[in-house]
Order: structure tokens, then C-alpha cells, then sequence
């Protein structure tokens, strides 16, 4: 699409800019919010017993007392300068709080989804070319269980059959305590540790994410099953496979070139939408399998009432969400000729 | 000249949740080489179910009995890989819709390459596109298409570009399924005119499927009209117009727009449904000459007349 990339690139750089007001409205509800659930980080931290004299002078210091839109302001005014805040609960600053403990969550994602969107396609497009046939009934069946099974328990049952009791896969964690990690580039081990060249290490990553990225990546294959079925029944039904059939093309051209690829376009779109449900899944998971990812890190703050890391954490997820969804329309425009920016 | 397309005692039945639907029921028609054969009759009457039994190109839940024979070969024996071979090179067949029957992930060329080496695989995309544009020019479409997608095409244009597809190895039958129903009325004359050239230039004969009777009176040779799965009279184009012998044909012969007395004529009553069984003449309910015989006893088509019609009536 020789004429069009100028046209993407603008849309991207719109995109971009659009980021900013996104981030404002997104920080402001979740202030909001915070403020306005019950408890705050210093009396959840001291907890009942807590002195109320020690509590009172903390929350003074962290400027709890002052005006709502104080705070507000203030927080915003330190965000645009680059500074997130410190972690109430750790003493630490929330940005290295965050950027250590992406990676293990975007490594455990991406692999989810790719679990997800090869057993999903795959399962889909199988039912989808024997509609009604048995195959059919036994690949739905299996999208509606794998979409409402309980993360928290199928992770269990999958740690307890593979770890525990075959003793294949790690119980939990990232990496071996047993071997040192590879440098630190993108902070992903199974990348990191691949550019070190150091394949002992990568083996070790990616048992570590086998049992987790199965855990999510069949739940979410559920929704994959059913999208994908869907497309490729209404892709094999249209009129240009009959019209393809009625030159005679070959049964496997009709079924790649003119079904399968038309019936991906709004299953690629889909999955944009769903990495927003791949996030809050990886929480779960995460906890399940005590992978140091992003999801303990919100779990505990959210726990403990920490405004700064919960915001923080908040405006990490709204950049990658952003990010992903660019990509999202990127592919599909260089996919589909009619998406044009 | 000899018949290029026969079919005898041909019927269609779709096994549906409700029933079996009857939508062709023992069809015999015939079209000799180089000749236009119209198929007129209403919405539903299994006018494009017949043509894409001829194909083969219904869904799996059809039954197809009686015979096909094209050129000699009868079509409904072939084999997956013969079938194939005949569609698009010496059989094809263009369809009401043309918006949405070019994949619309596709060039247009990319579709006349596939189209060319489904059948020749041999060809290189290069002599390919030679062969693509001296087609185009023949359906007077600039060759600069080529690189373009269906989206950004015109649906007159898209239909043309259809129309080329079907040419390029020169087939001896085109099926046209209502081509230009969803075009408007200058398109429908031009593409038609273009379709009775091409006719002449690919010596190539056509089957019209349509609903529209001027065209089947202005461009063809024959006509056959259907009624609720059956063939109600058949005949040569002039006579058949002059002088209709069915009832059906002539009730759809009056509801053509008469301008001087301006008034509409329209067949009463609606066409049966053609789930499960039925005896006797489907258009019994809706006949203005229907007797105590047309109920319970089917009228087998019969030549009538000097002209040789056959006609499905028992009035004659």
C-alpha cells in the first residue's frame, strides 16, 4: 500500500497525541475513585491498633489533609515532570516498582495470547469447516468451559497435575534460584536470555511460563474458539468462495486465500480488545503462580490503598493498552486494503 | 448445430429442518451452442438453484437426481477434480451481486492470475497479466484496474471485471445468474449489450437467469418459464412473447407495465411453498382456467402448437 503509508503515519502520530488527554481523563477518574473508596493507605498499613497520633503526622506529612483538588493538582504536576510518586507501602519509587515487574507481566501476556490465538484459530477454524457435525459440538463445548472456568482454580488443578504430581513444569516463579539470570536488556528472561546466548537459561524461562500462559491462554482461547467459528462459517458461506468455486480454483486456495484470510480480519481485532482482559486475567495468575509480575504489585497496592502505585500502575497499563491497539490497527490496515487512516 | 447443454428429468431437493424443499422438480431443457437461453420466473421458483445444479455448486445439504450433460460428459458423474476443471474453462457463471464477489483482500489482478493458473499452473504471473488485459479490453475495462481493489471499483466495473474472469479460456456456456439485478438501468443495458457481443465474438451461448422478461424478449432465443420448481412452457422467444400458452406465462405477459392503458396487472395469489409433497399443478390455486383434473394430476409438458412449445398445462 505504496500511497497510504504517509496517510498511517499520520494517524499514528494522532494517535499518539491523543495518548495525553487519554492519560489525563484516566489518571483523574482513578483519583477520583481512590479518594472516594473507603480507607486510606496509613490507617490500612497501622491498621486498627495503629497509634493515631503516629498515623495523623504520617498522613499530614504525605498531604492526605490537604484539599482534594491540591492533591490532585499537585499529583498531576508531578506526573508531567516524570515523577510517579513513591510507593507508600514499599518506600520506593513507583516507576522502578513498575519497570521491574513489567517485563514478567508482558512476557507472561504475549505468551498467553499466542496460547490463546494458535489454540483458538486452530480449535475455531475446525469447527468452523464441520458446522454441526460432531467435531463441531465437542470444539463449542470446549469454548464455553475454557471461557468460564475460574483462573484461580485452573491454574491450581494444572500446577497440581504437572508440577506436583508429574513434576515436569516449576511449581512457581520466573526463573530457577539455582542458575543466575541473564543481563538485564529488555528485562524479558526468555529474550534476555537468548541475546546472552545462554540456552540452559532460556530452557528455564520458559518452563517457568508454561504452566501460567496455559493457565490464561485457555481460558481466553474460549473467546478465540467462538470468534473464529463464527468468521470462518460466514467467510466459507459468502458470495466470493462461491464465485471463487465457480472458476474453479482449488478447494485449498477457496479455503486460505478467500476464507481463512477474510475470516482472521475481525478475529485480529478482536485481540487487540482482549489483551484489556489479559491484563486483569495475568493478576490472577500471577498470584496463582507467585510470578513477580505486575499483577502482585497491583494486587498488594490495591490492597494496602497505595494512590501513588495504584496510579501508577493505572497509567503503565493505559500506555500499553494504547501502544497495543496501535499496533492492532497497523496490521490490520497492512491485512485489510478497505482499512484505510 | 447440436445440444451443448442437456438436462433431463433434473431435480433439486434441500433436506432443511423442516422438510425436504422440492426447489427444481423434473427439469428437462436444453440449449444448443450459440444460443441465448432466457430462464425467467419469480423470486423463489429455483431459477439460480438450477443453474448452480449445473455447476454444482449447491450446498451439501442438496440431492441432485436426474442427469446433466455438458458437451457430451455427464456433468453430475464427474469427480471433484474433473468438476473443477470444467468451472471457469469451459463452464462459468456470473451472479447477481457483483459487490460482493471479488475477495475484497485481493488485487484484481491477483484474481485473474489465481483464476488463470488454477487452470494452467504453468503460466507466469507475467504472460498471466497479458492475458488479463486483453480480456479486460474486451469488456472495455482499463487496464490500470488491474492493480486495484474490488472497494475501489464501481459495481458496473466490478461486473465486467467478472465477466472477463468468466472469459479467459473461452468457455463454451456462461450462466448468467441475474446479472445485472443489482445494477441500474443504463448499466443493465450496457452490460447486456456487452454480454451479447462478447456472445458472439467467444461464439459462446448463455443461459439468462432473471425475473426481468424484457431482457429474456430482447436478448434471447429461447425461453423457459419456471414456476415453483418446474418448467411451465418453454419455446422459441418470438412465438412464445406473441402468443403465450400457459396461463402463468400469460398472466406474467399482462403484468408487464402497458403504457397506453396504464394499468398494472398482477398474477393473484402468492406461489406455493415447495416443502414436501405436492400432486397436481402448482399453479392451480392461482389459475383463472384451472379444471377439476389440474388438482390431483400433474400435466407433463407436451409439444403444442407448429412452433413446437412444450407447454405443462392440460388445457392443451
Amino acid at each position: 500500500m505504496p500511497g497510504s503509508t504517509a496517510s498511517l503515519r499520520a494517524y499514528v502520530i494522532t494517535r499518539v497525541i491523543l495518548m495525553v488527554p487519554m492519560l489525563v481523563l484516566l489518571l483523574t477518574f482513578t483519583f477520583i475513585i481512590l479518594r472516594v473508596a473507603p480507607g486510606d493507605p496509613v490507617s490500612t498499613i497501622y491498621g486498627e491498633r495503629g497509634n493515631p497520633q503516629v498515623i495523623d503526622r504520617i498522613k499530614t506529612e504525605l498531604g492526605l489533609y490537604d484539599p482534594l483538588y491540591v492533591q490532585f493538582f499537585r499529583y498531576l504536576r508531578d506526573v508531567f515532570t516524570g515523577n510517579m510518586g513513591t510507593s507508600i507501602l514499599t518506600q520506593r519509587p513507583v516507576i522502578d516498582e513498575i519497570t521491574s515487574r513489567m517485563p514478567a507481566t508482558i512476557e507472561l501476556t504475549f505468551s498467553s495470547m499466542l496460547v490463546a490465538s494458535v489454540l483458538g484459530i486452530g480449535l475455531g477454524t475446525f469447527a468452523g469447516t464441520r458446522r454441526d457435525r460432531l467435531p463441531d459440538f465437542a470444539t463449542r463445548l470446549y469454548g464455553a468451559l475454557a471461557y468460564n472456568i475460574p483462573i484461580f482454580w485452573f491454574g491450581l488443578i494444572l500446577k497440581l497435575i504437572f508440577a506436583v504430581w508429574l513434576g515436569w513444569l516449576p511449581v512457581s516463579g520466573r526463573f530457577s534460584p539455582r542458575l543466575s539470570p541473564p543481563p538485564t536488556v529488555t528485562g524479558l528472561y526468555t529474550i534476555d536470555s537468548l541475546l546472552a546466548g545462554n540456552l540452559p537459561a532460556f530452557v528455564d524461562a520458559v518452563a517457568h511460563l508454561v504452566l501460567p500462559s496455559l493457565t490464561l491462554g485457555i481460558v481466553l482461547s474460549g473467546f478465540f474458539v467462538r470468534i473464529t467459528r463464527v468468521n470462518v462459517i460466514h467467510a466459507m458461506g459468502s458470495d466470493y468462495v462461491e464465485a471463487a468455486r465457480a472458476r474453479g480454483i482449488p478447494e485449498r486456495s477457496v479455503f486460505f486465500r478467500h476464507g481463512l484470510k477474510n475470516a482472521l480480519v475481525p478475529v485480529i481485532t478482536t485481540m487487540g480488545l482482549t489483551f484489556a482482559l489479559l491484563f486483569s486475567g495475568a493478576i490472577l495468575t500471577e498470584t496463582v503462580f507467585s510470578f513477580e509480575g505486575m499483577g502482585r504489585f497491583v494486587f498488594l497496592a490495591i490492597s494496602y490503598r497505595d494512590y501513588p502505585a495504584i496510579q501508577g500502575a493505572v497509567v503503565y497499563y493505559g500506555i500499553l493498552m494504547v501502544v497495543i491497539s496501535l499496533g492492532i490497527d497497523i496490521l490490520n490496515a497492512f491485512v485489510d486494503p478497505r482499512i484505510r487512516y | 448445430m447440436s445440444a451443448l447443454l442437456e438436462l433431463e428429468h433434473l431435480s433439486v431437493t434441500f433436506e432443511t429442518p423442516q422438510g425436504p424443499v422440492h426447489a427444481v422438480q423434473d427439469v428437462s431443457l436444453t440449449i444448443e451452442g450459440g444460443s441465448i437461453v432466457g430462464l425467467v420466473g419469480e423470486s423463489g421458483c429455483g431459477k439460480s438453484t438450477l443453474g448452480r445444479a449445473i455447476l454444482r455448486l449447491l450446498p451439501e445439504n442438496a440431492t441432485v437426481a436426474g442427469s446433466v450433460r455438458f458437451a457430451g460428459r455427464d456433468v453430475l458423474a464427474l469427480s471433484p477434480k474433473e468438476i473443477r476443471d470444467l468451472r471457469g474453462r469451459n463452464l462459468a457463471m456470473i451472479f447477481q451481486d457483483p459487490m460482493t464477489r471479488l475477495n475484497p483482500l485481493m488485487r484484481i489482478r491477483d484474481h485473474f492470475i489465481e483464476t488463470i493458473r488454477a487452470h494452467n499452473p504453468a503460466v507466469k504471473s507475467g504472460q498471466a497479466l497479458e492475458r488479463a488485459k486483453k480480456v479486460l479490453a474486451d469488456v472495455r475495462v482499463p487496464s490500470d484496474r488491474l492493480g486495484m481493489y474490488p472497494h475501489e471499483l464501481s459495481g458496473g466495473m466490478r461486473q465486467r471485471v467478472m465477466i472477463a474472469l468468466c472469459l479467459l479460456f473461452k468457455p463454451a456456456l456462461l450462466i448468467a445468474d441475474e446479472p445485472t439485478t443489482a445494477l441500474d438501468v443504463i448499466l443493465e443495458a450496457q452490460i447486456l449489450q456487452l454480454l451479447q457481443s462478447i456472445m458472439h465474438e467467444y461464439s459462446m451461448s448463455v443461459l439468462l437467469i432473471t425475473h426481468n422478461l424484457g431482457l429474456v424478449a430482447e436478448f434471447s432465443d429461447r425461453v423457459a418459464v419456471m414456476y415453483a420448481g418446474r418448467i411451465a412452457e418453454e419455446g422459441a422467444t418470438p412465438p412464445l412473447f406473441r402468443e403465450p400458452r400457459h396461463p402463468y406465462t400469460q398472466g406474467l405477459l399482462r403484468s408487464v407495465i402497458d403504457l397506453e392503458t396504464t394499468s398494472l396487472y398482477s398474477v393473484p395469489g402468492e406461489p406455493p411453498s415447495l416443502l414436501g409433497e405436492t400432486a397436481g399443478c402448482p399453479f392451480y390455486p392461482r389459475c383463472d382456467k384451472r379444471m377439476a383434473v389440474c388438482e390431483t394430476v400433474y400435466p407433463e409438458p407436451r409439444l403444442v402448437g407448429e412452433d413446437h412449445r412444450k407447454v405443462a398445462c392440460h388445457l392443451y
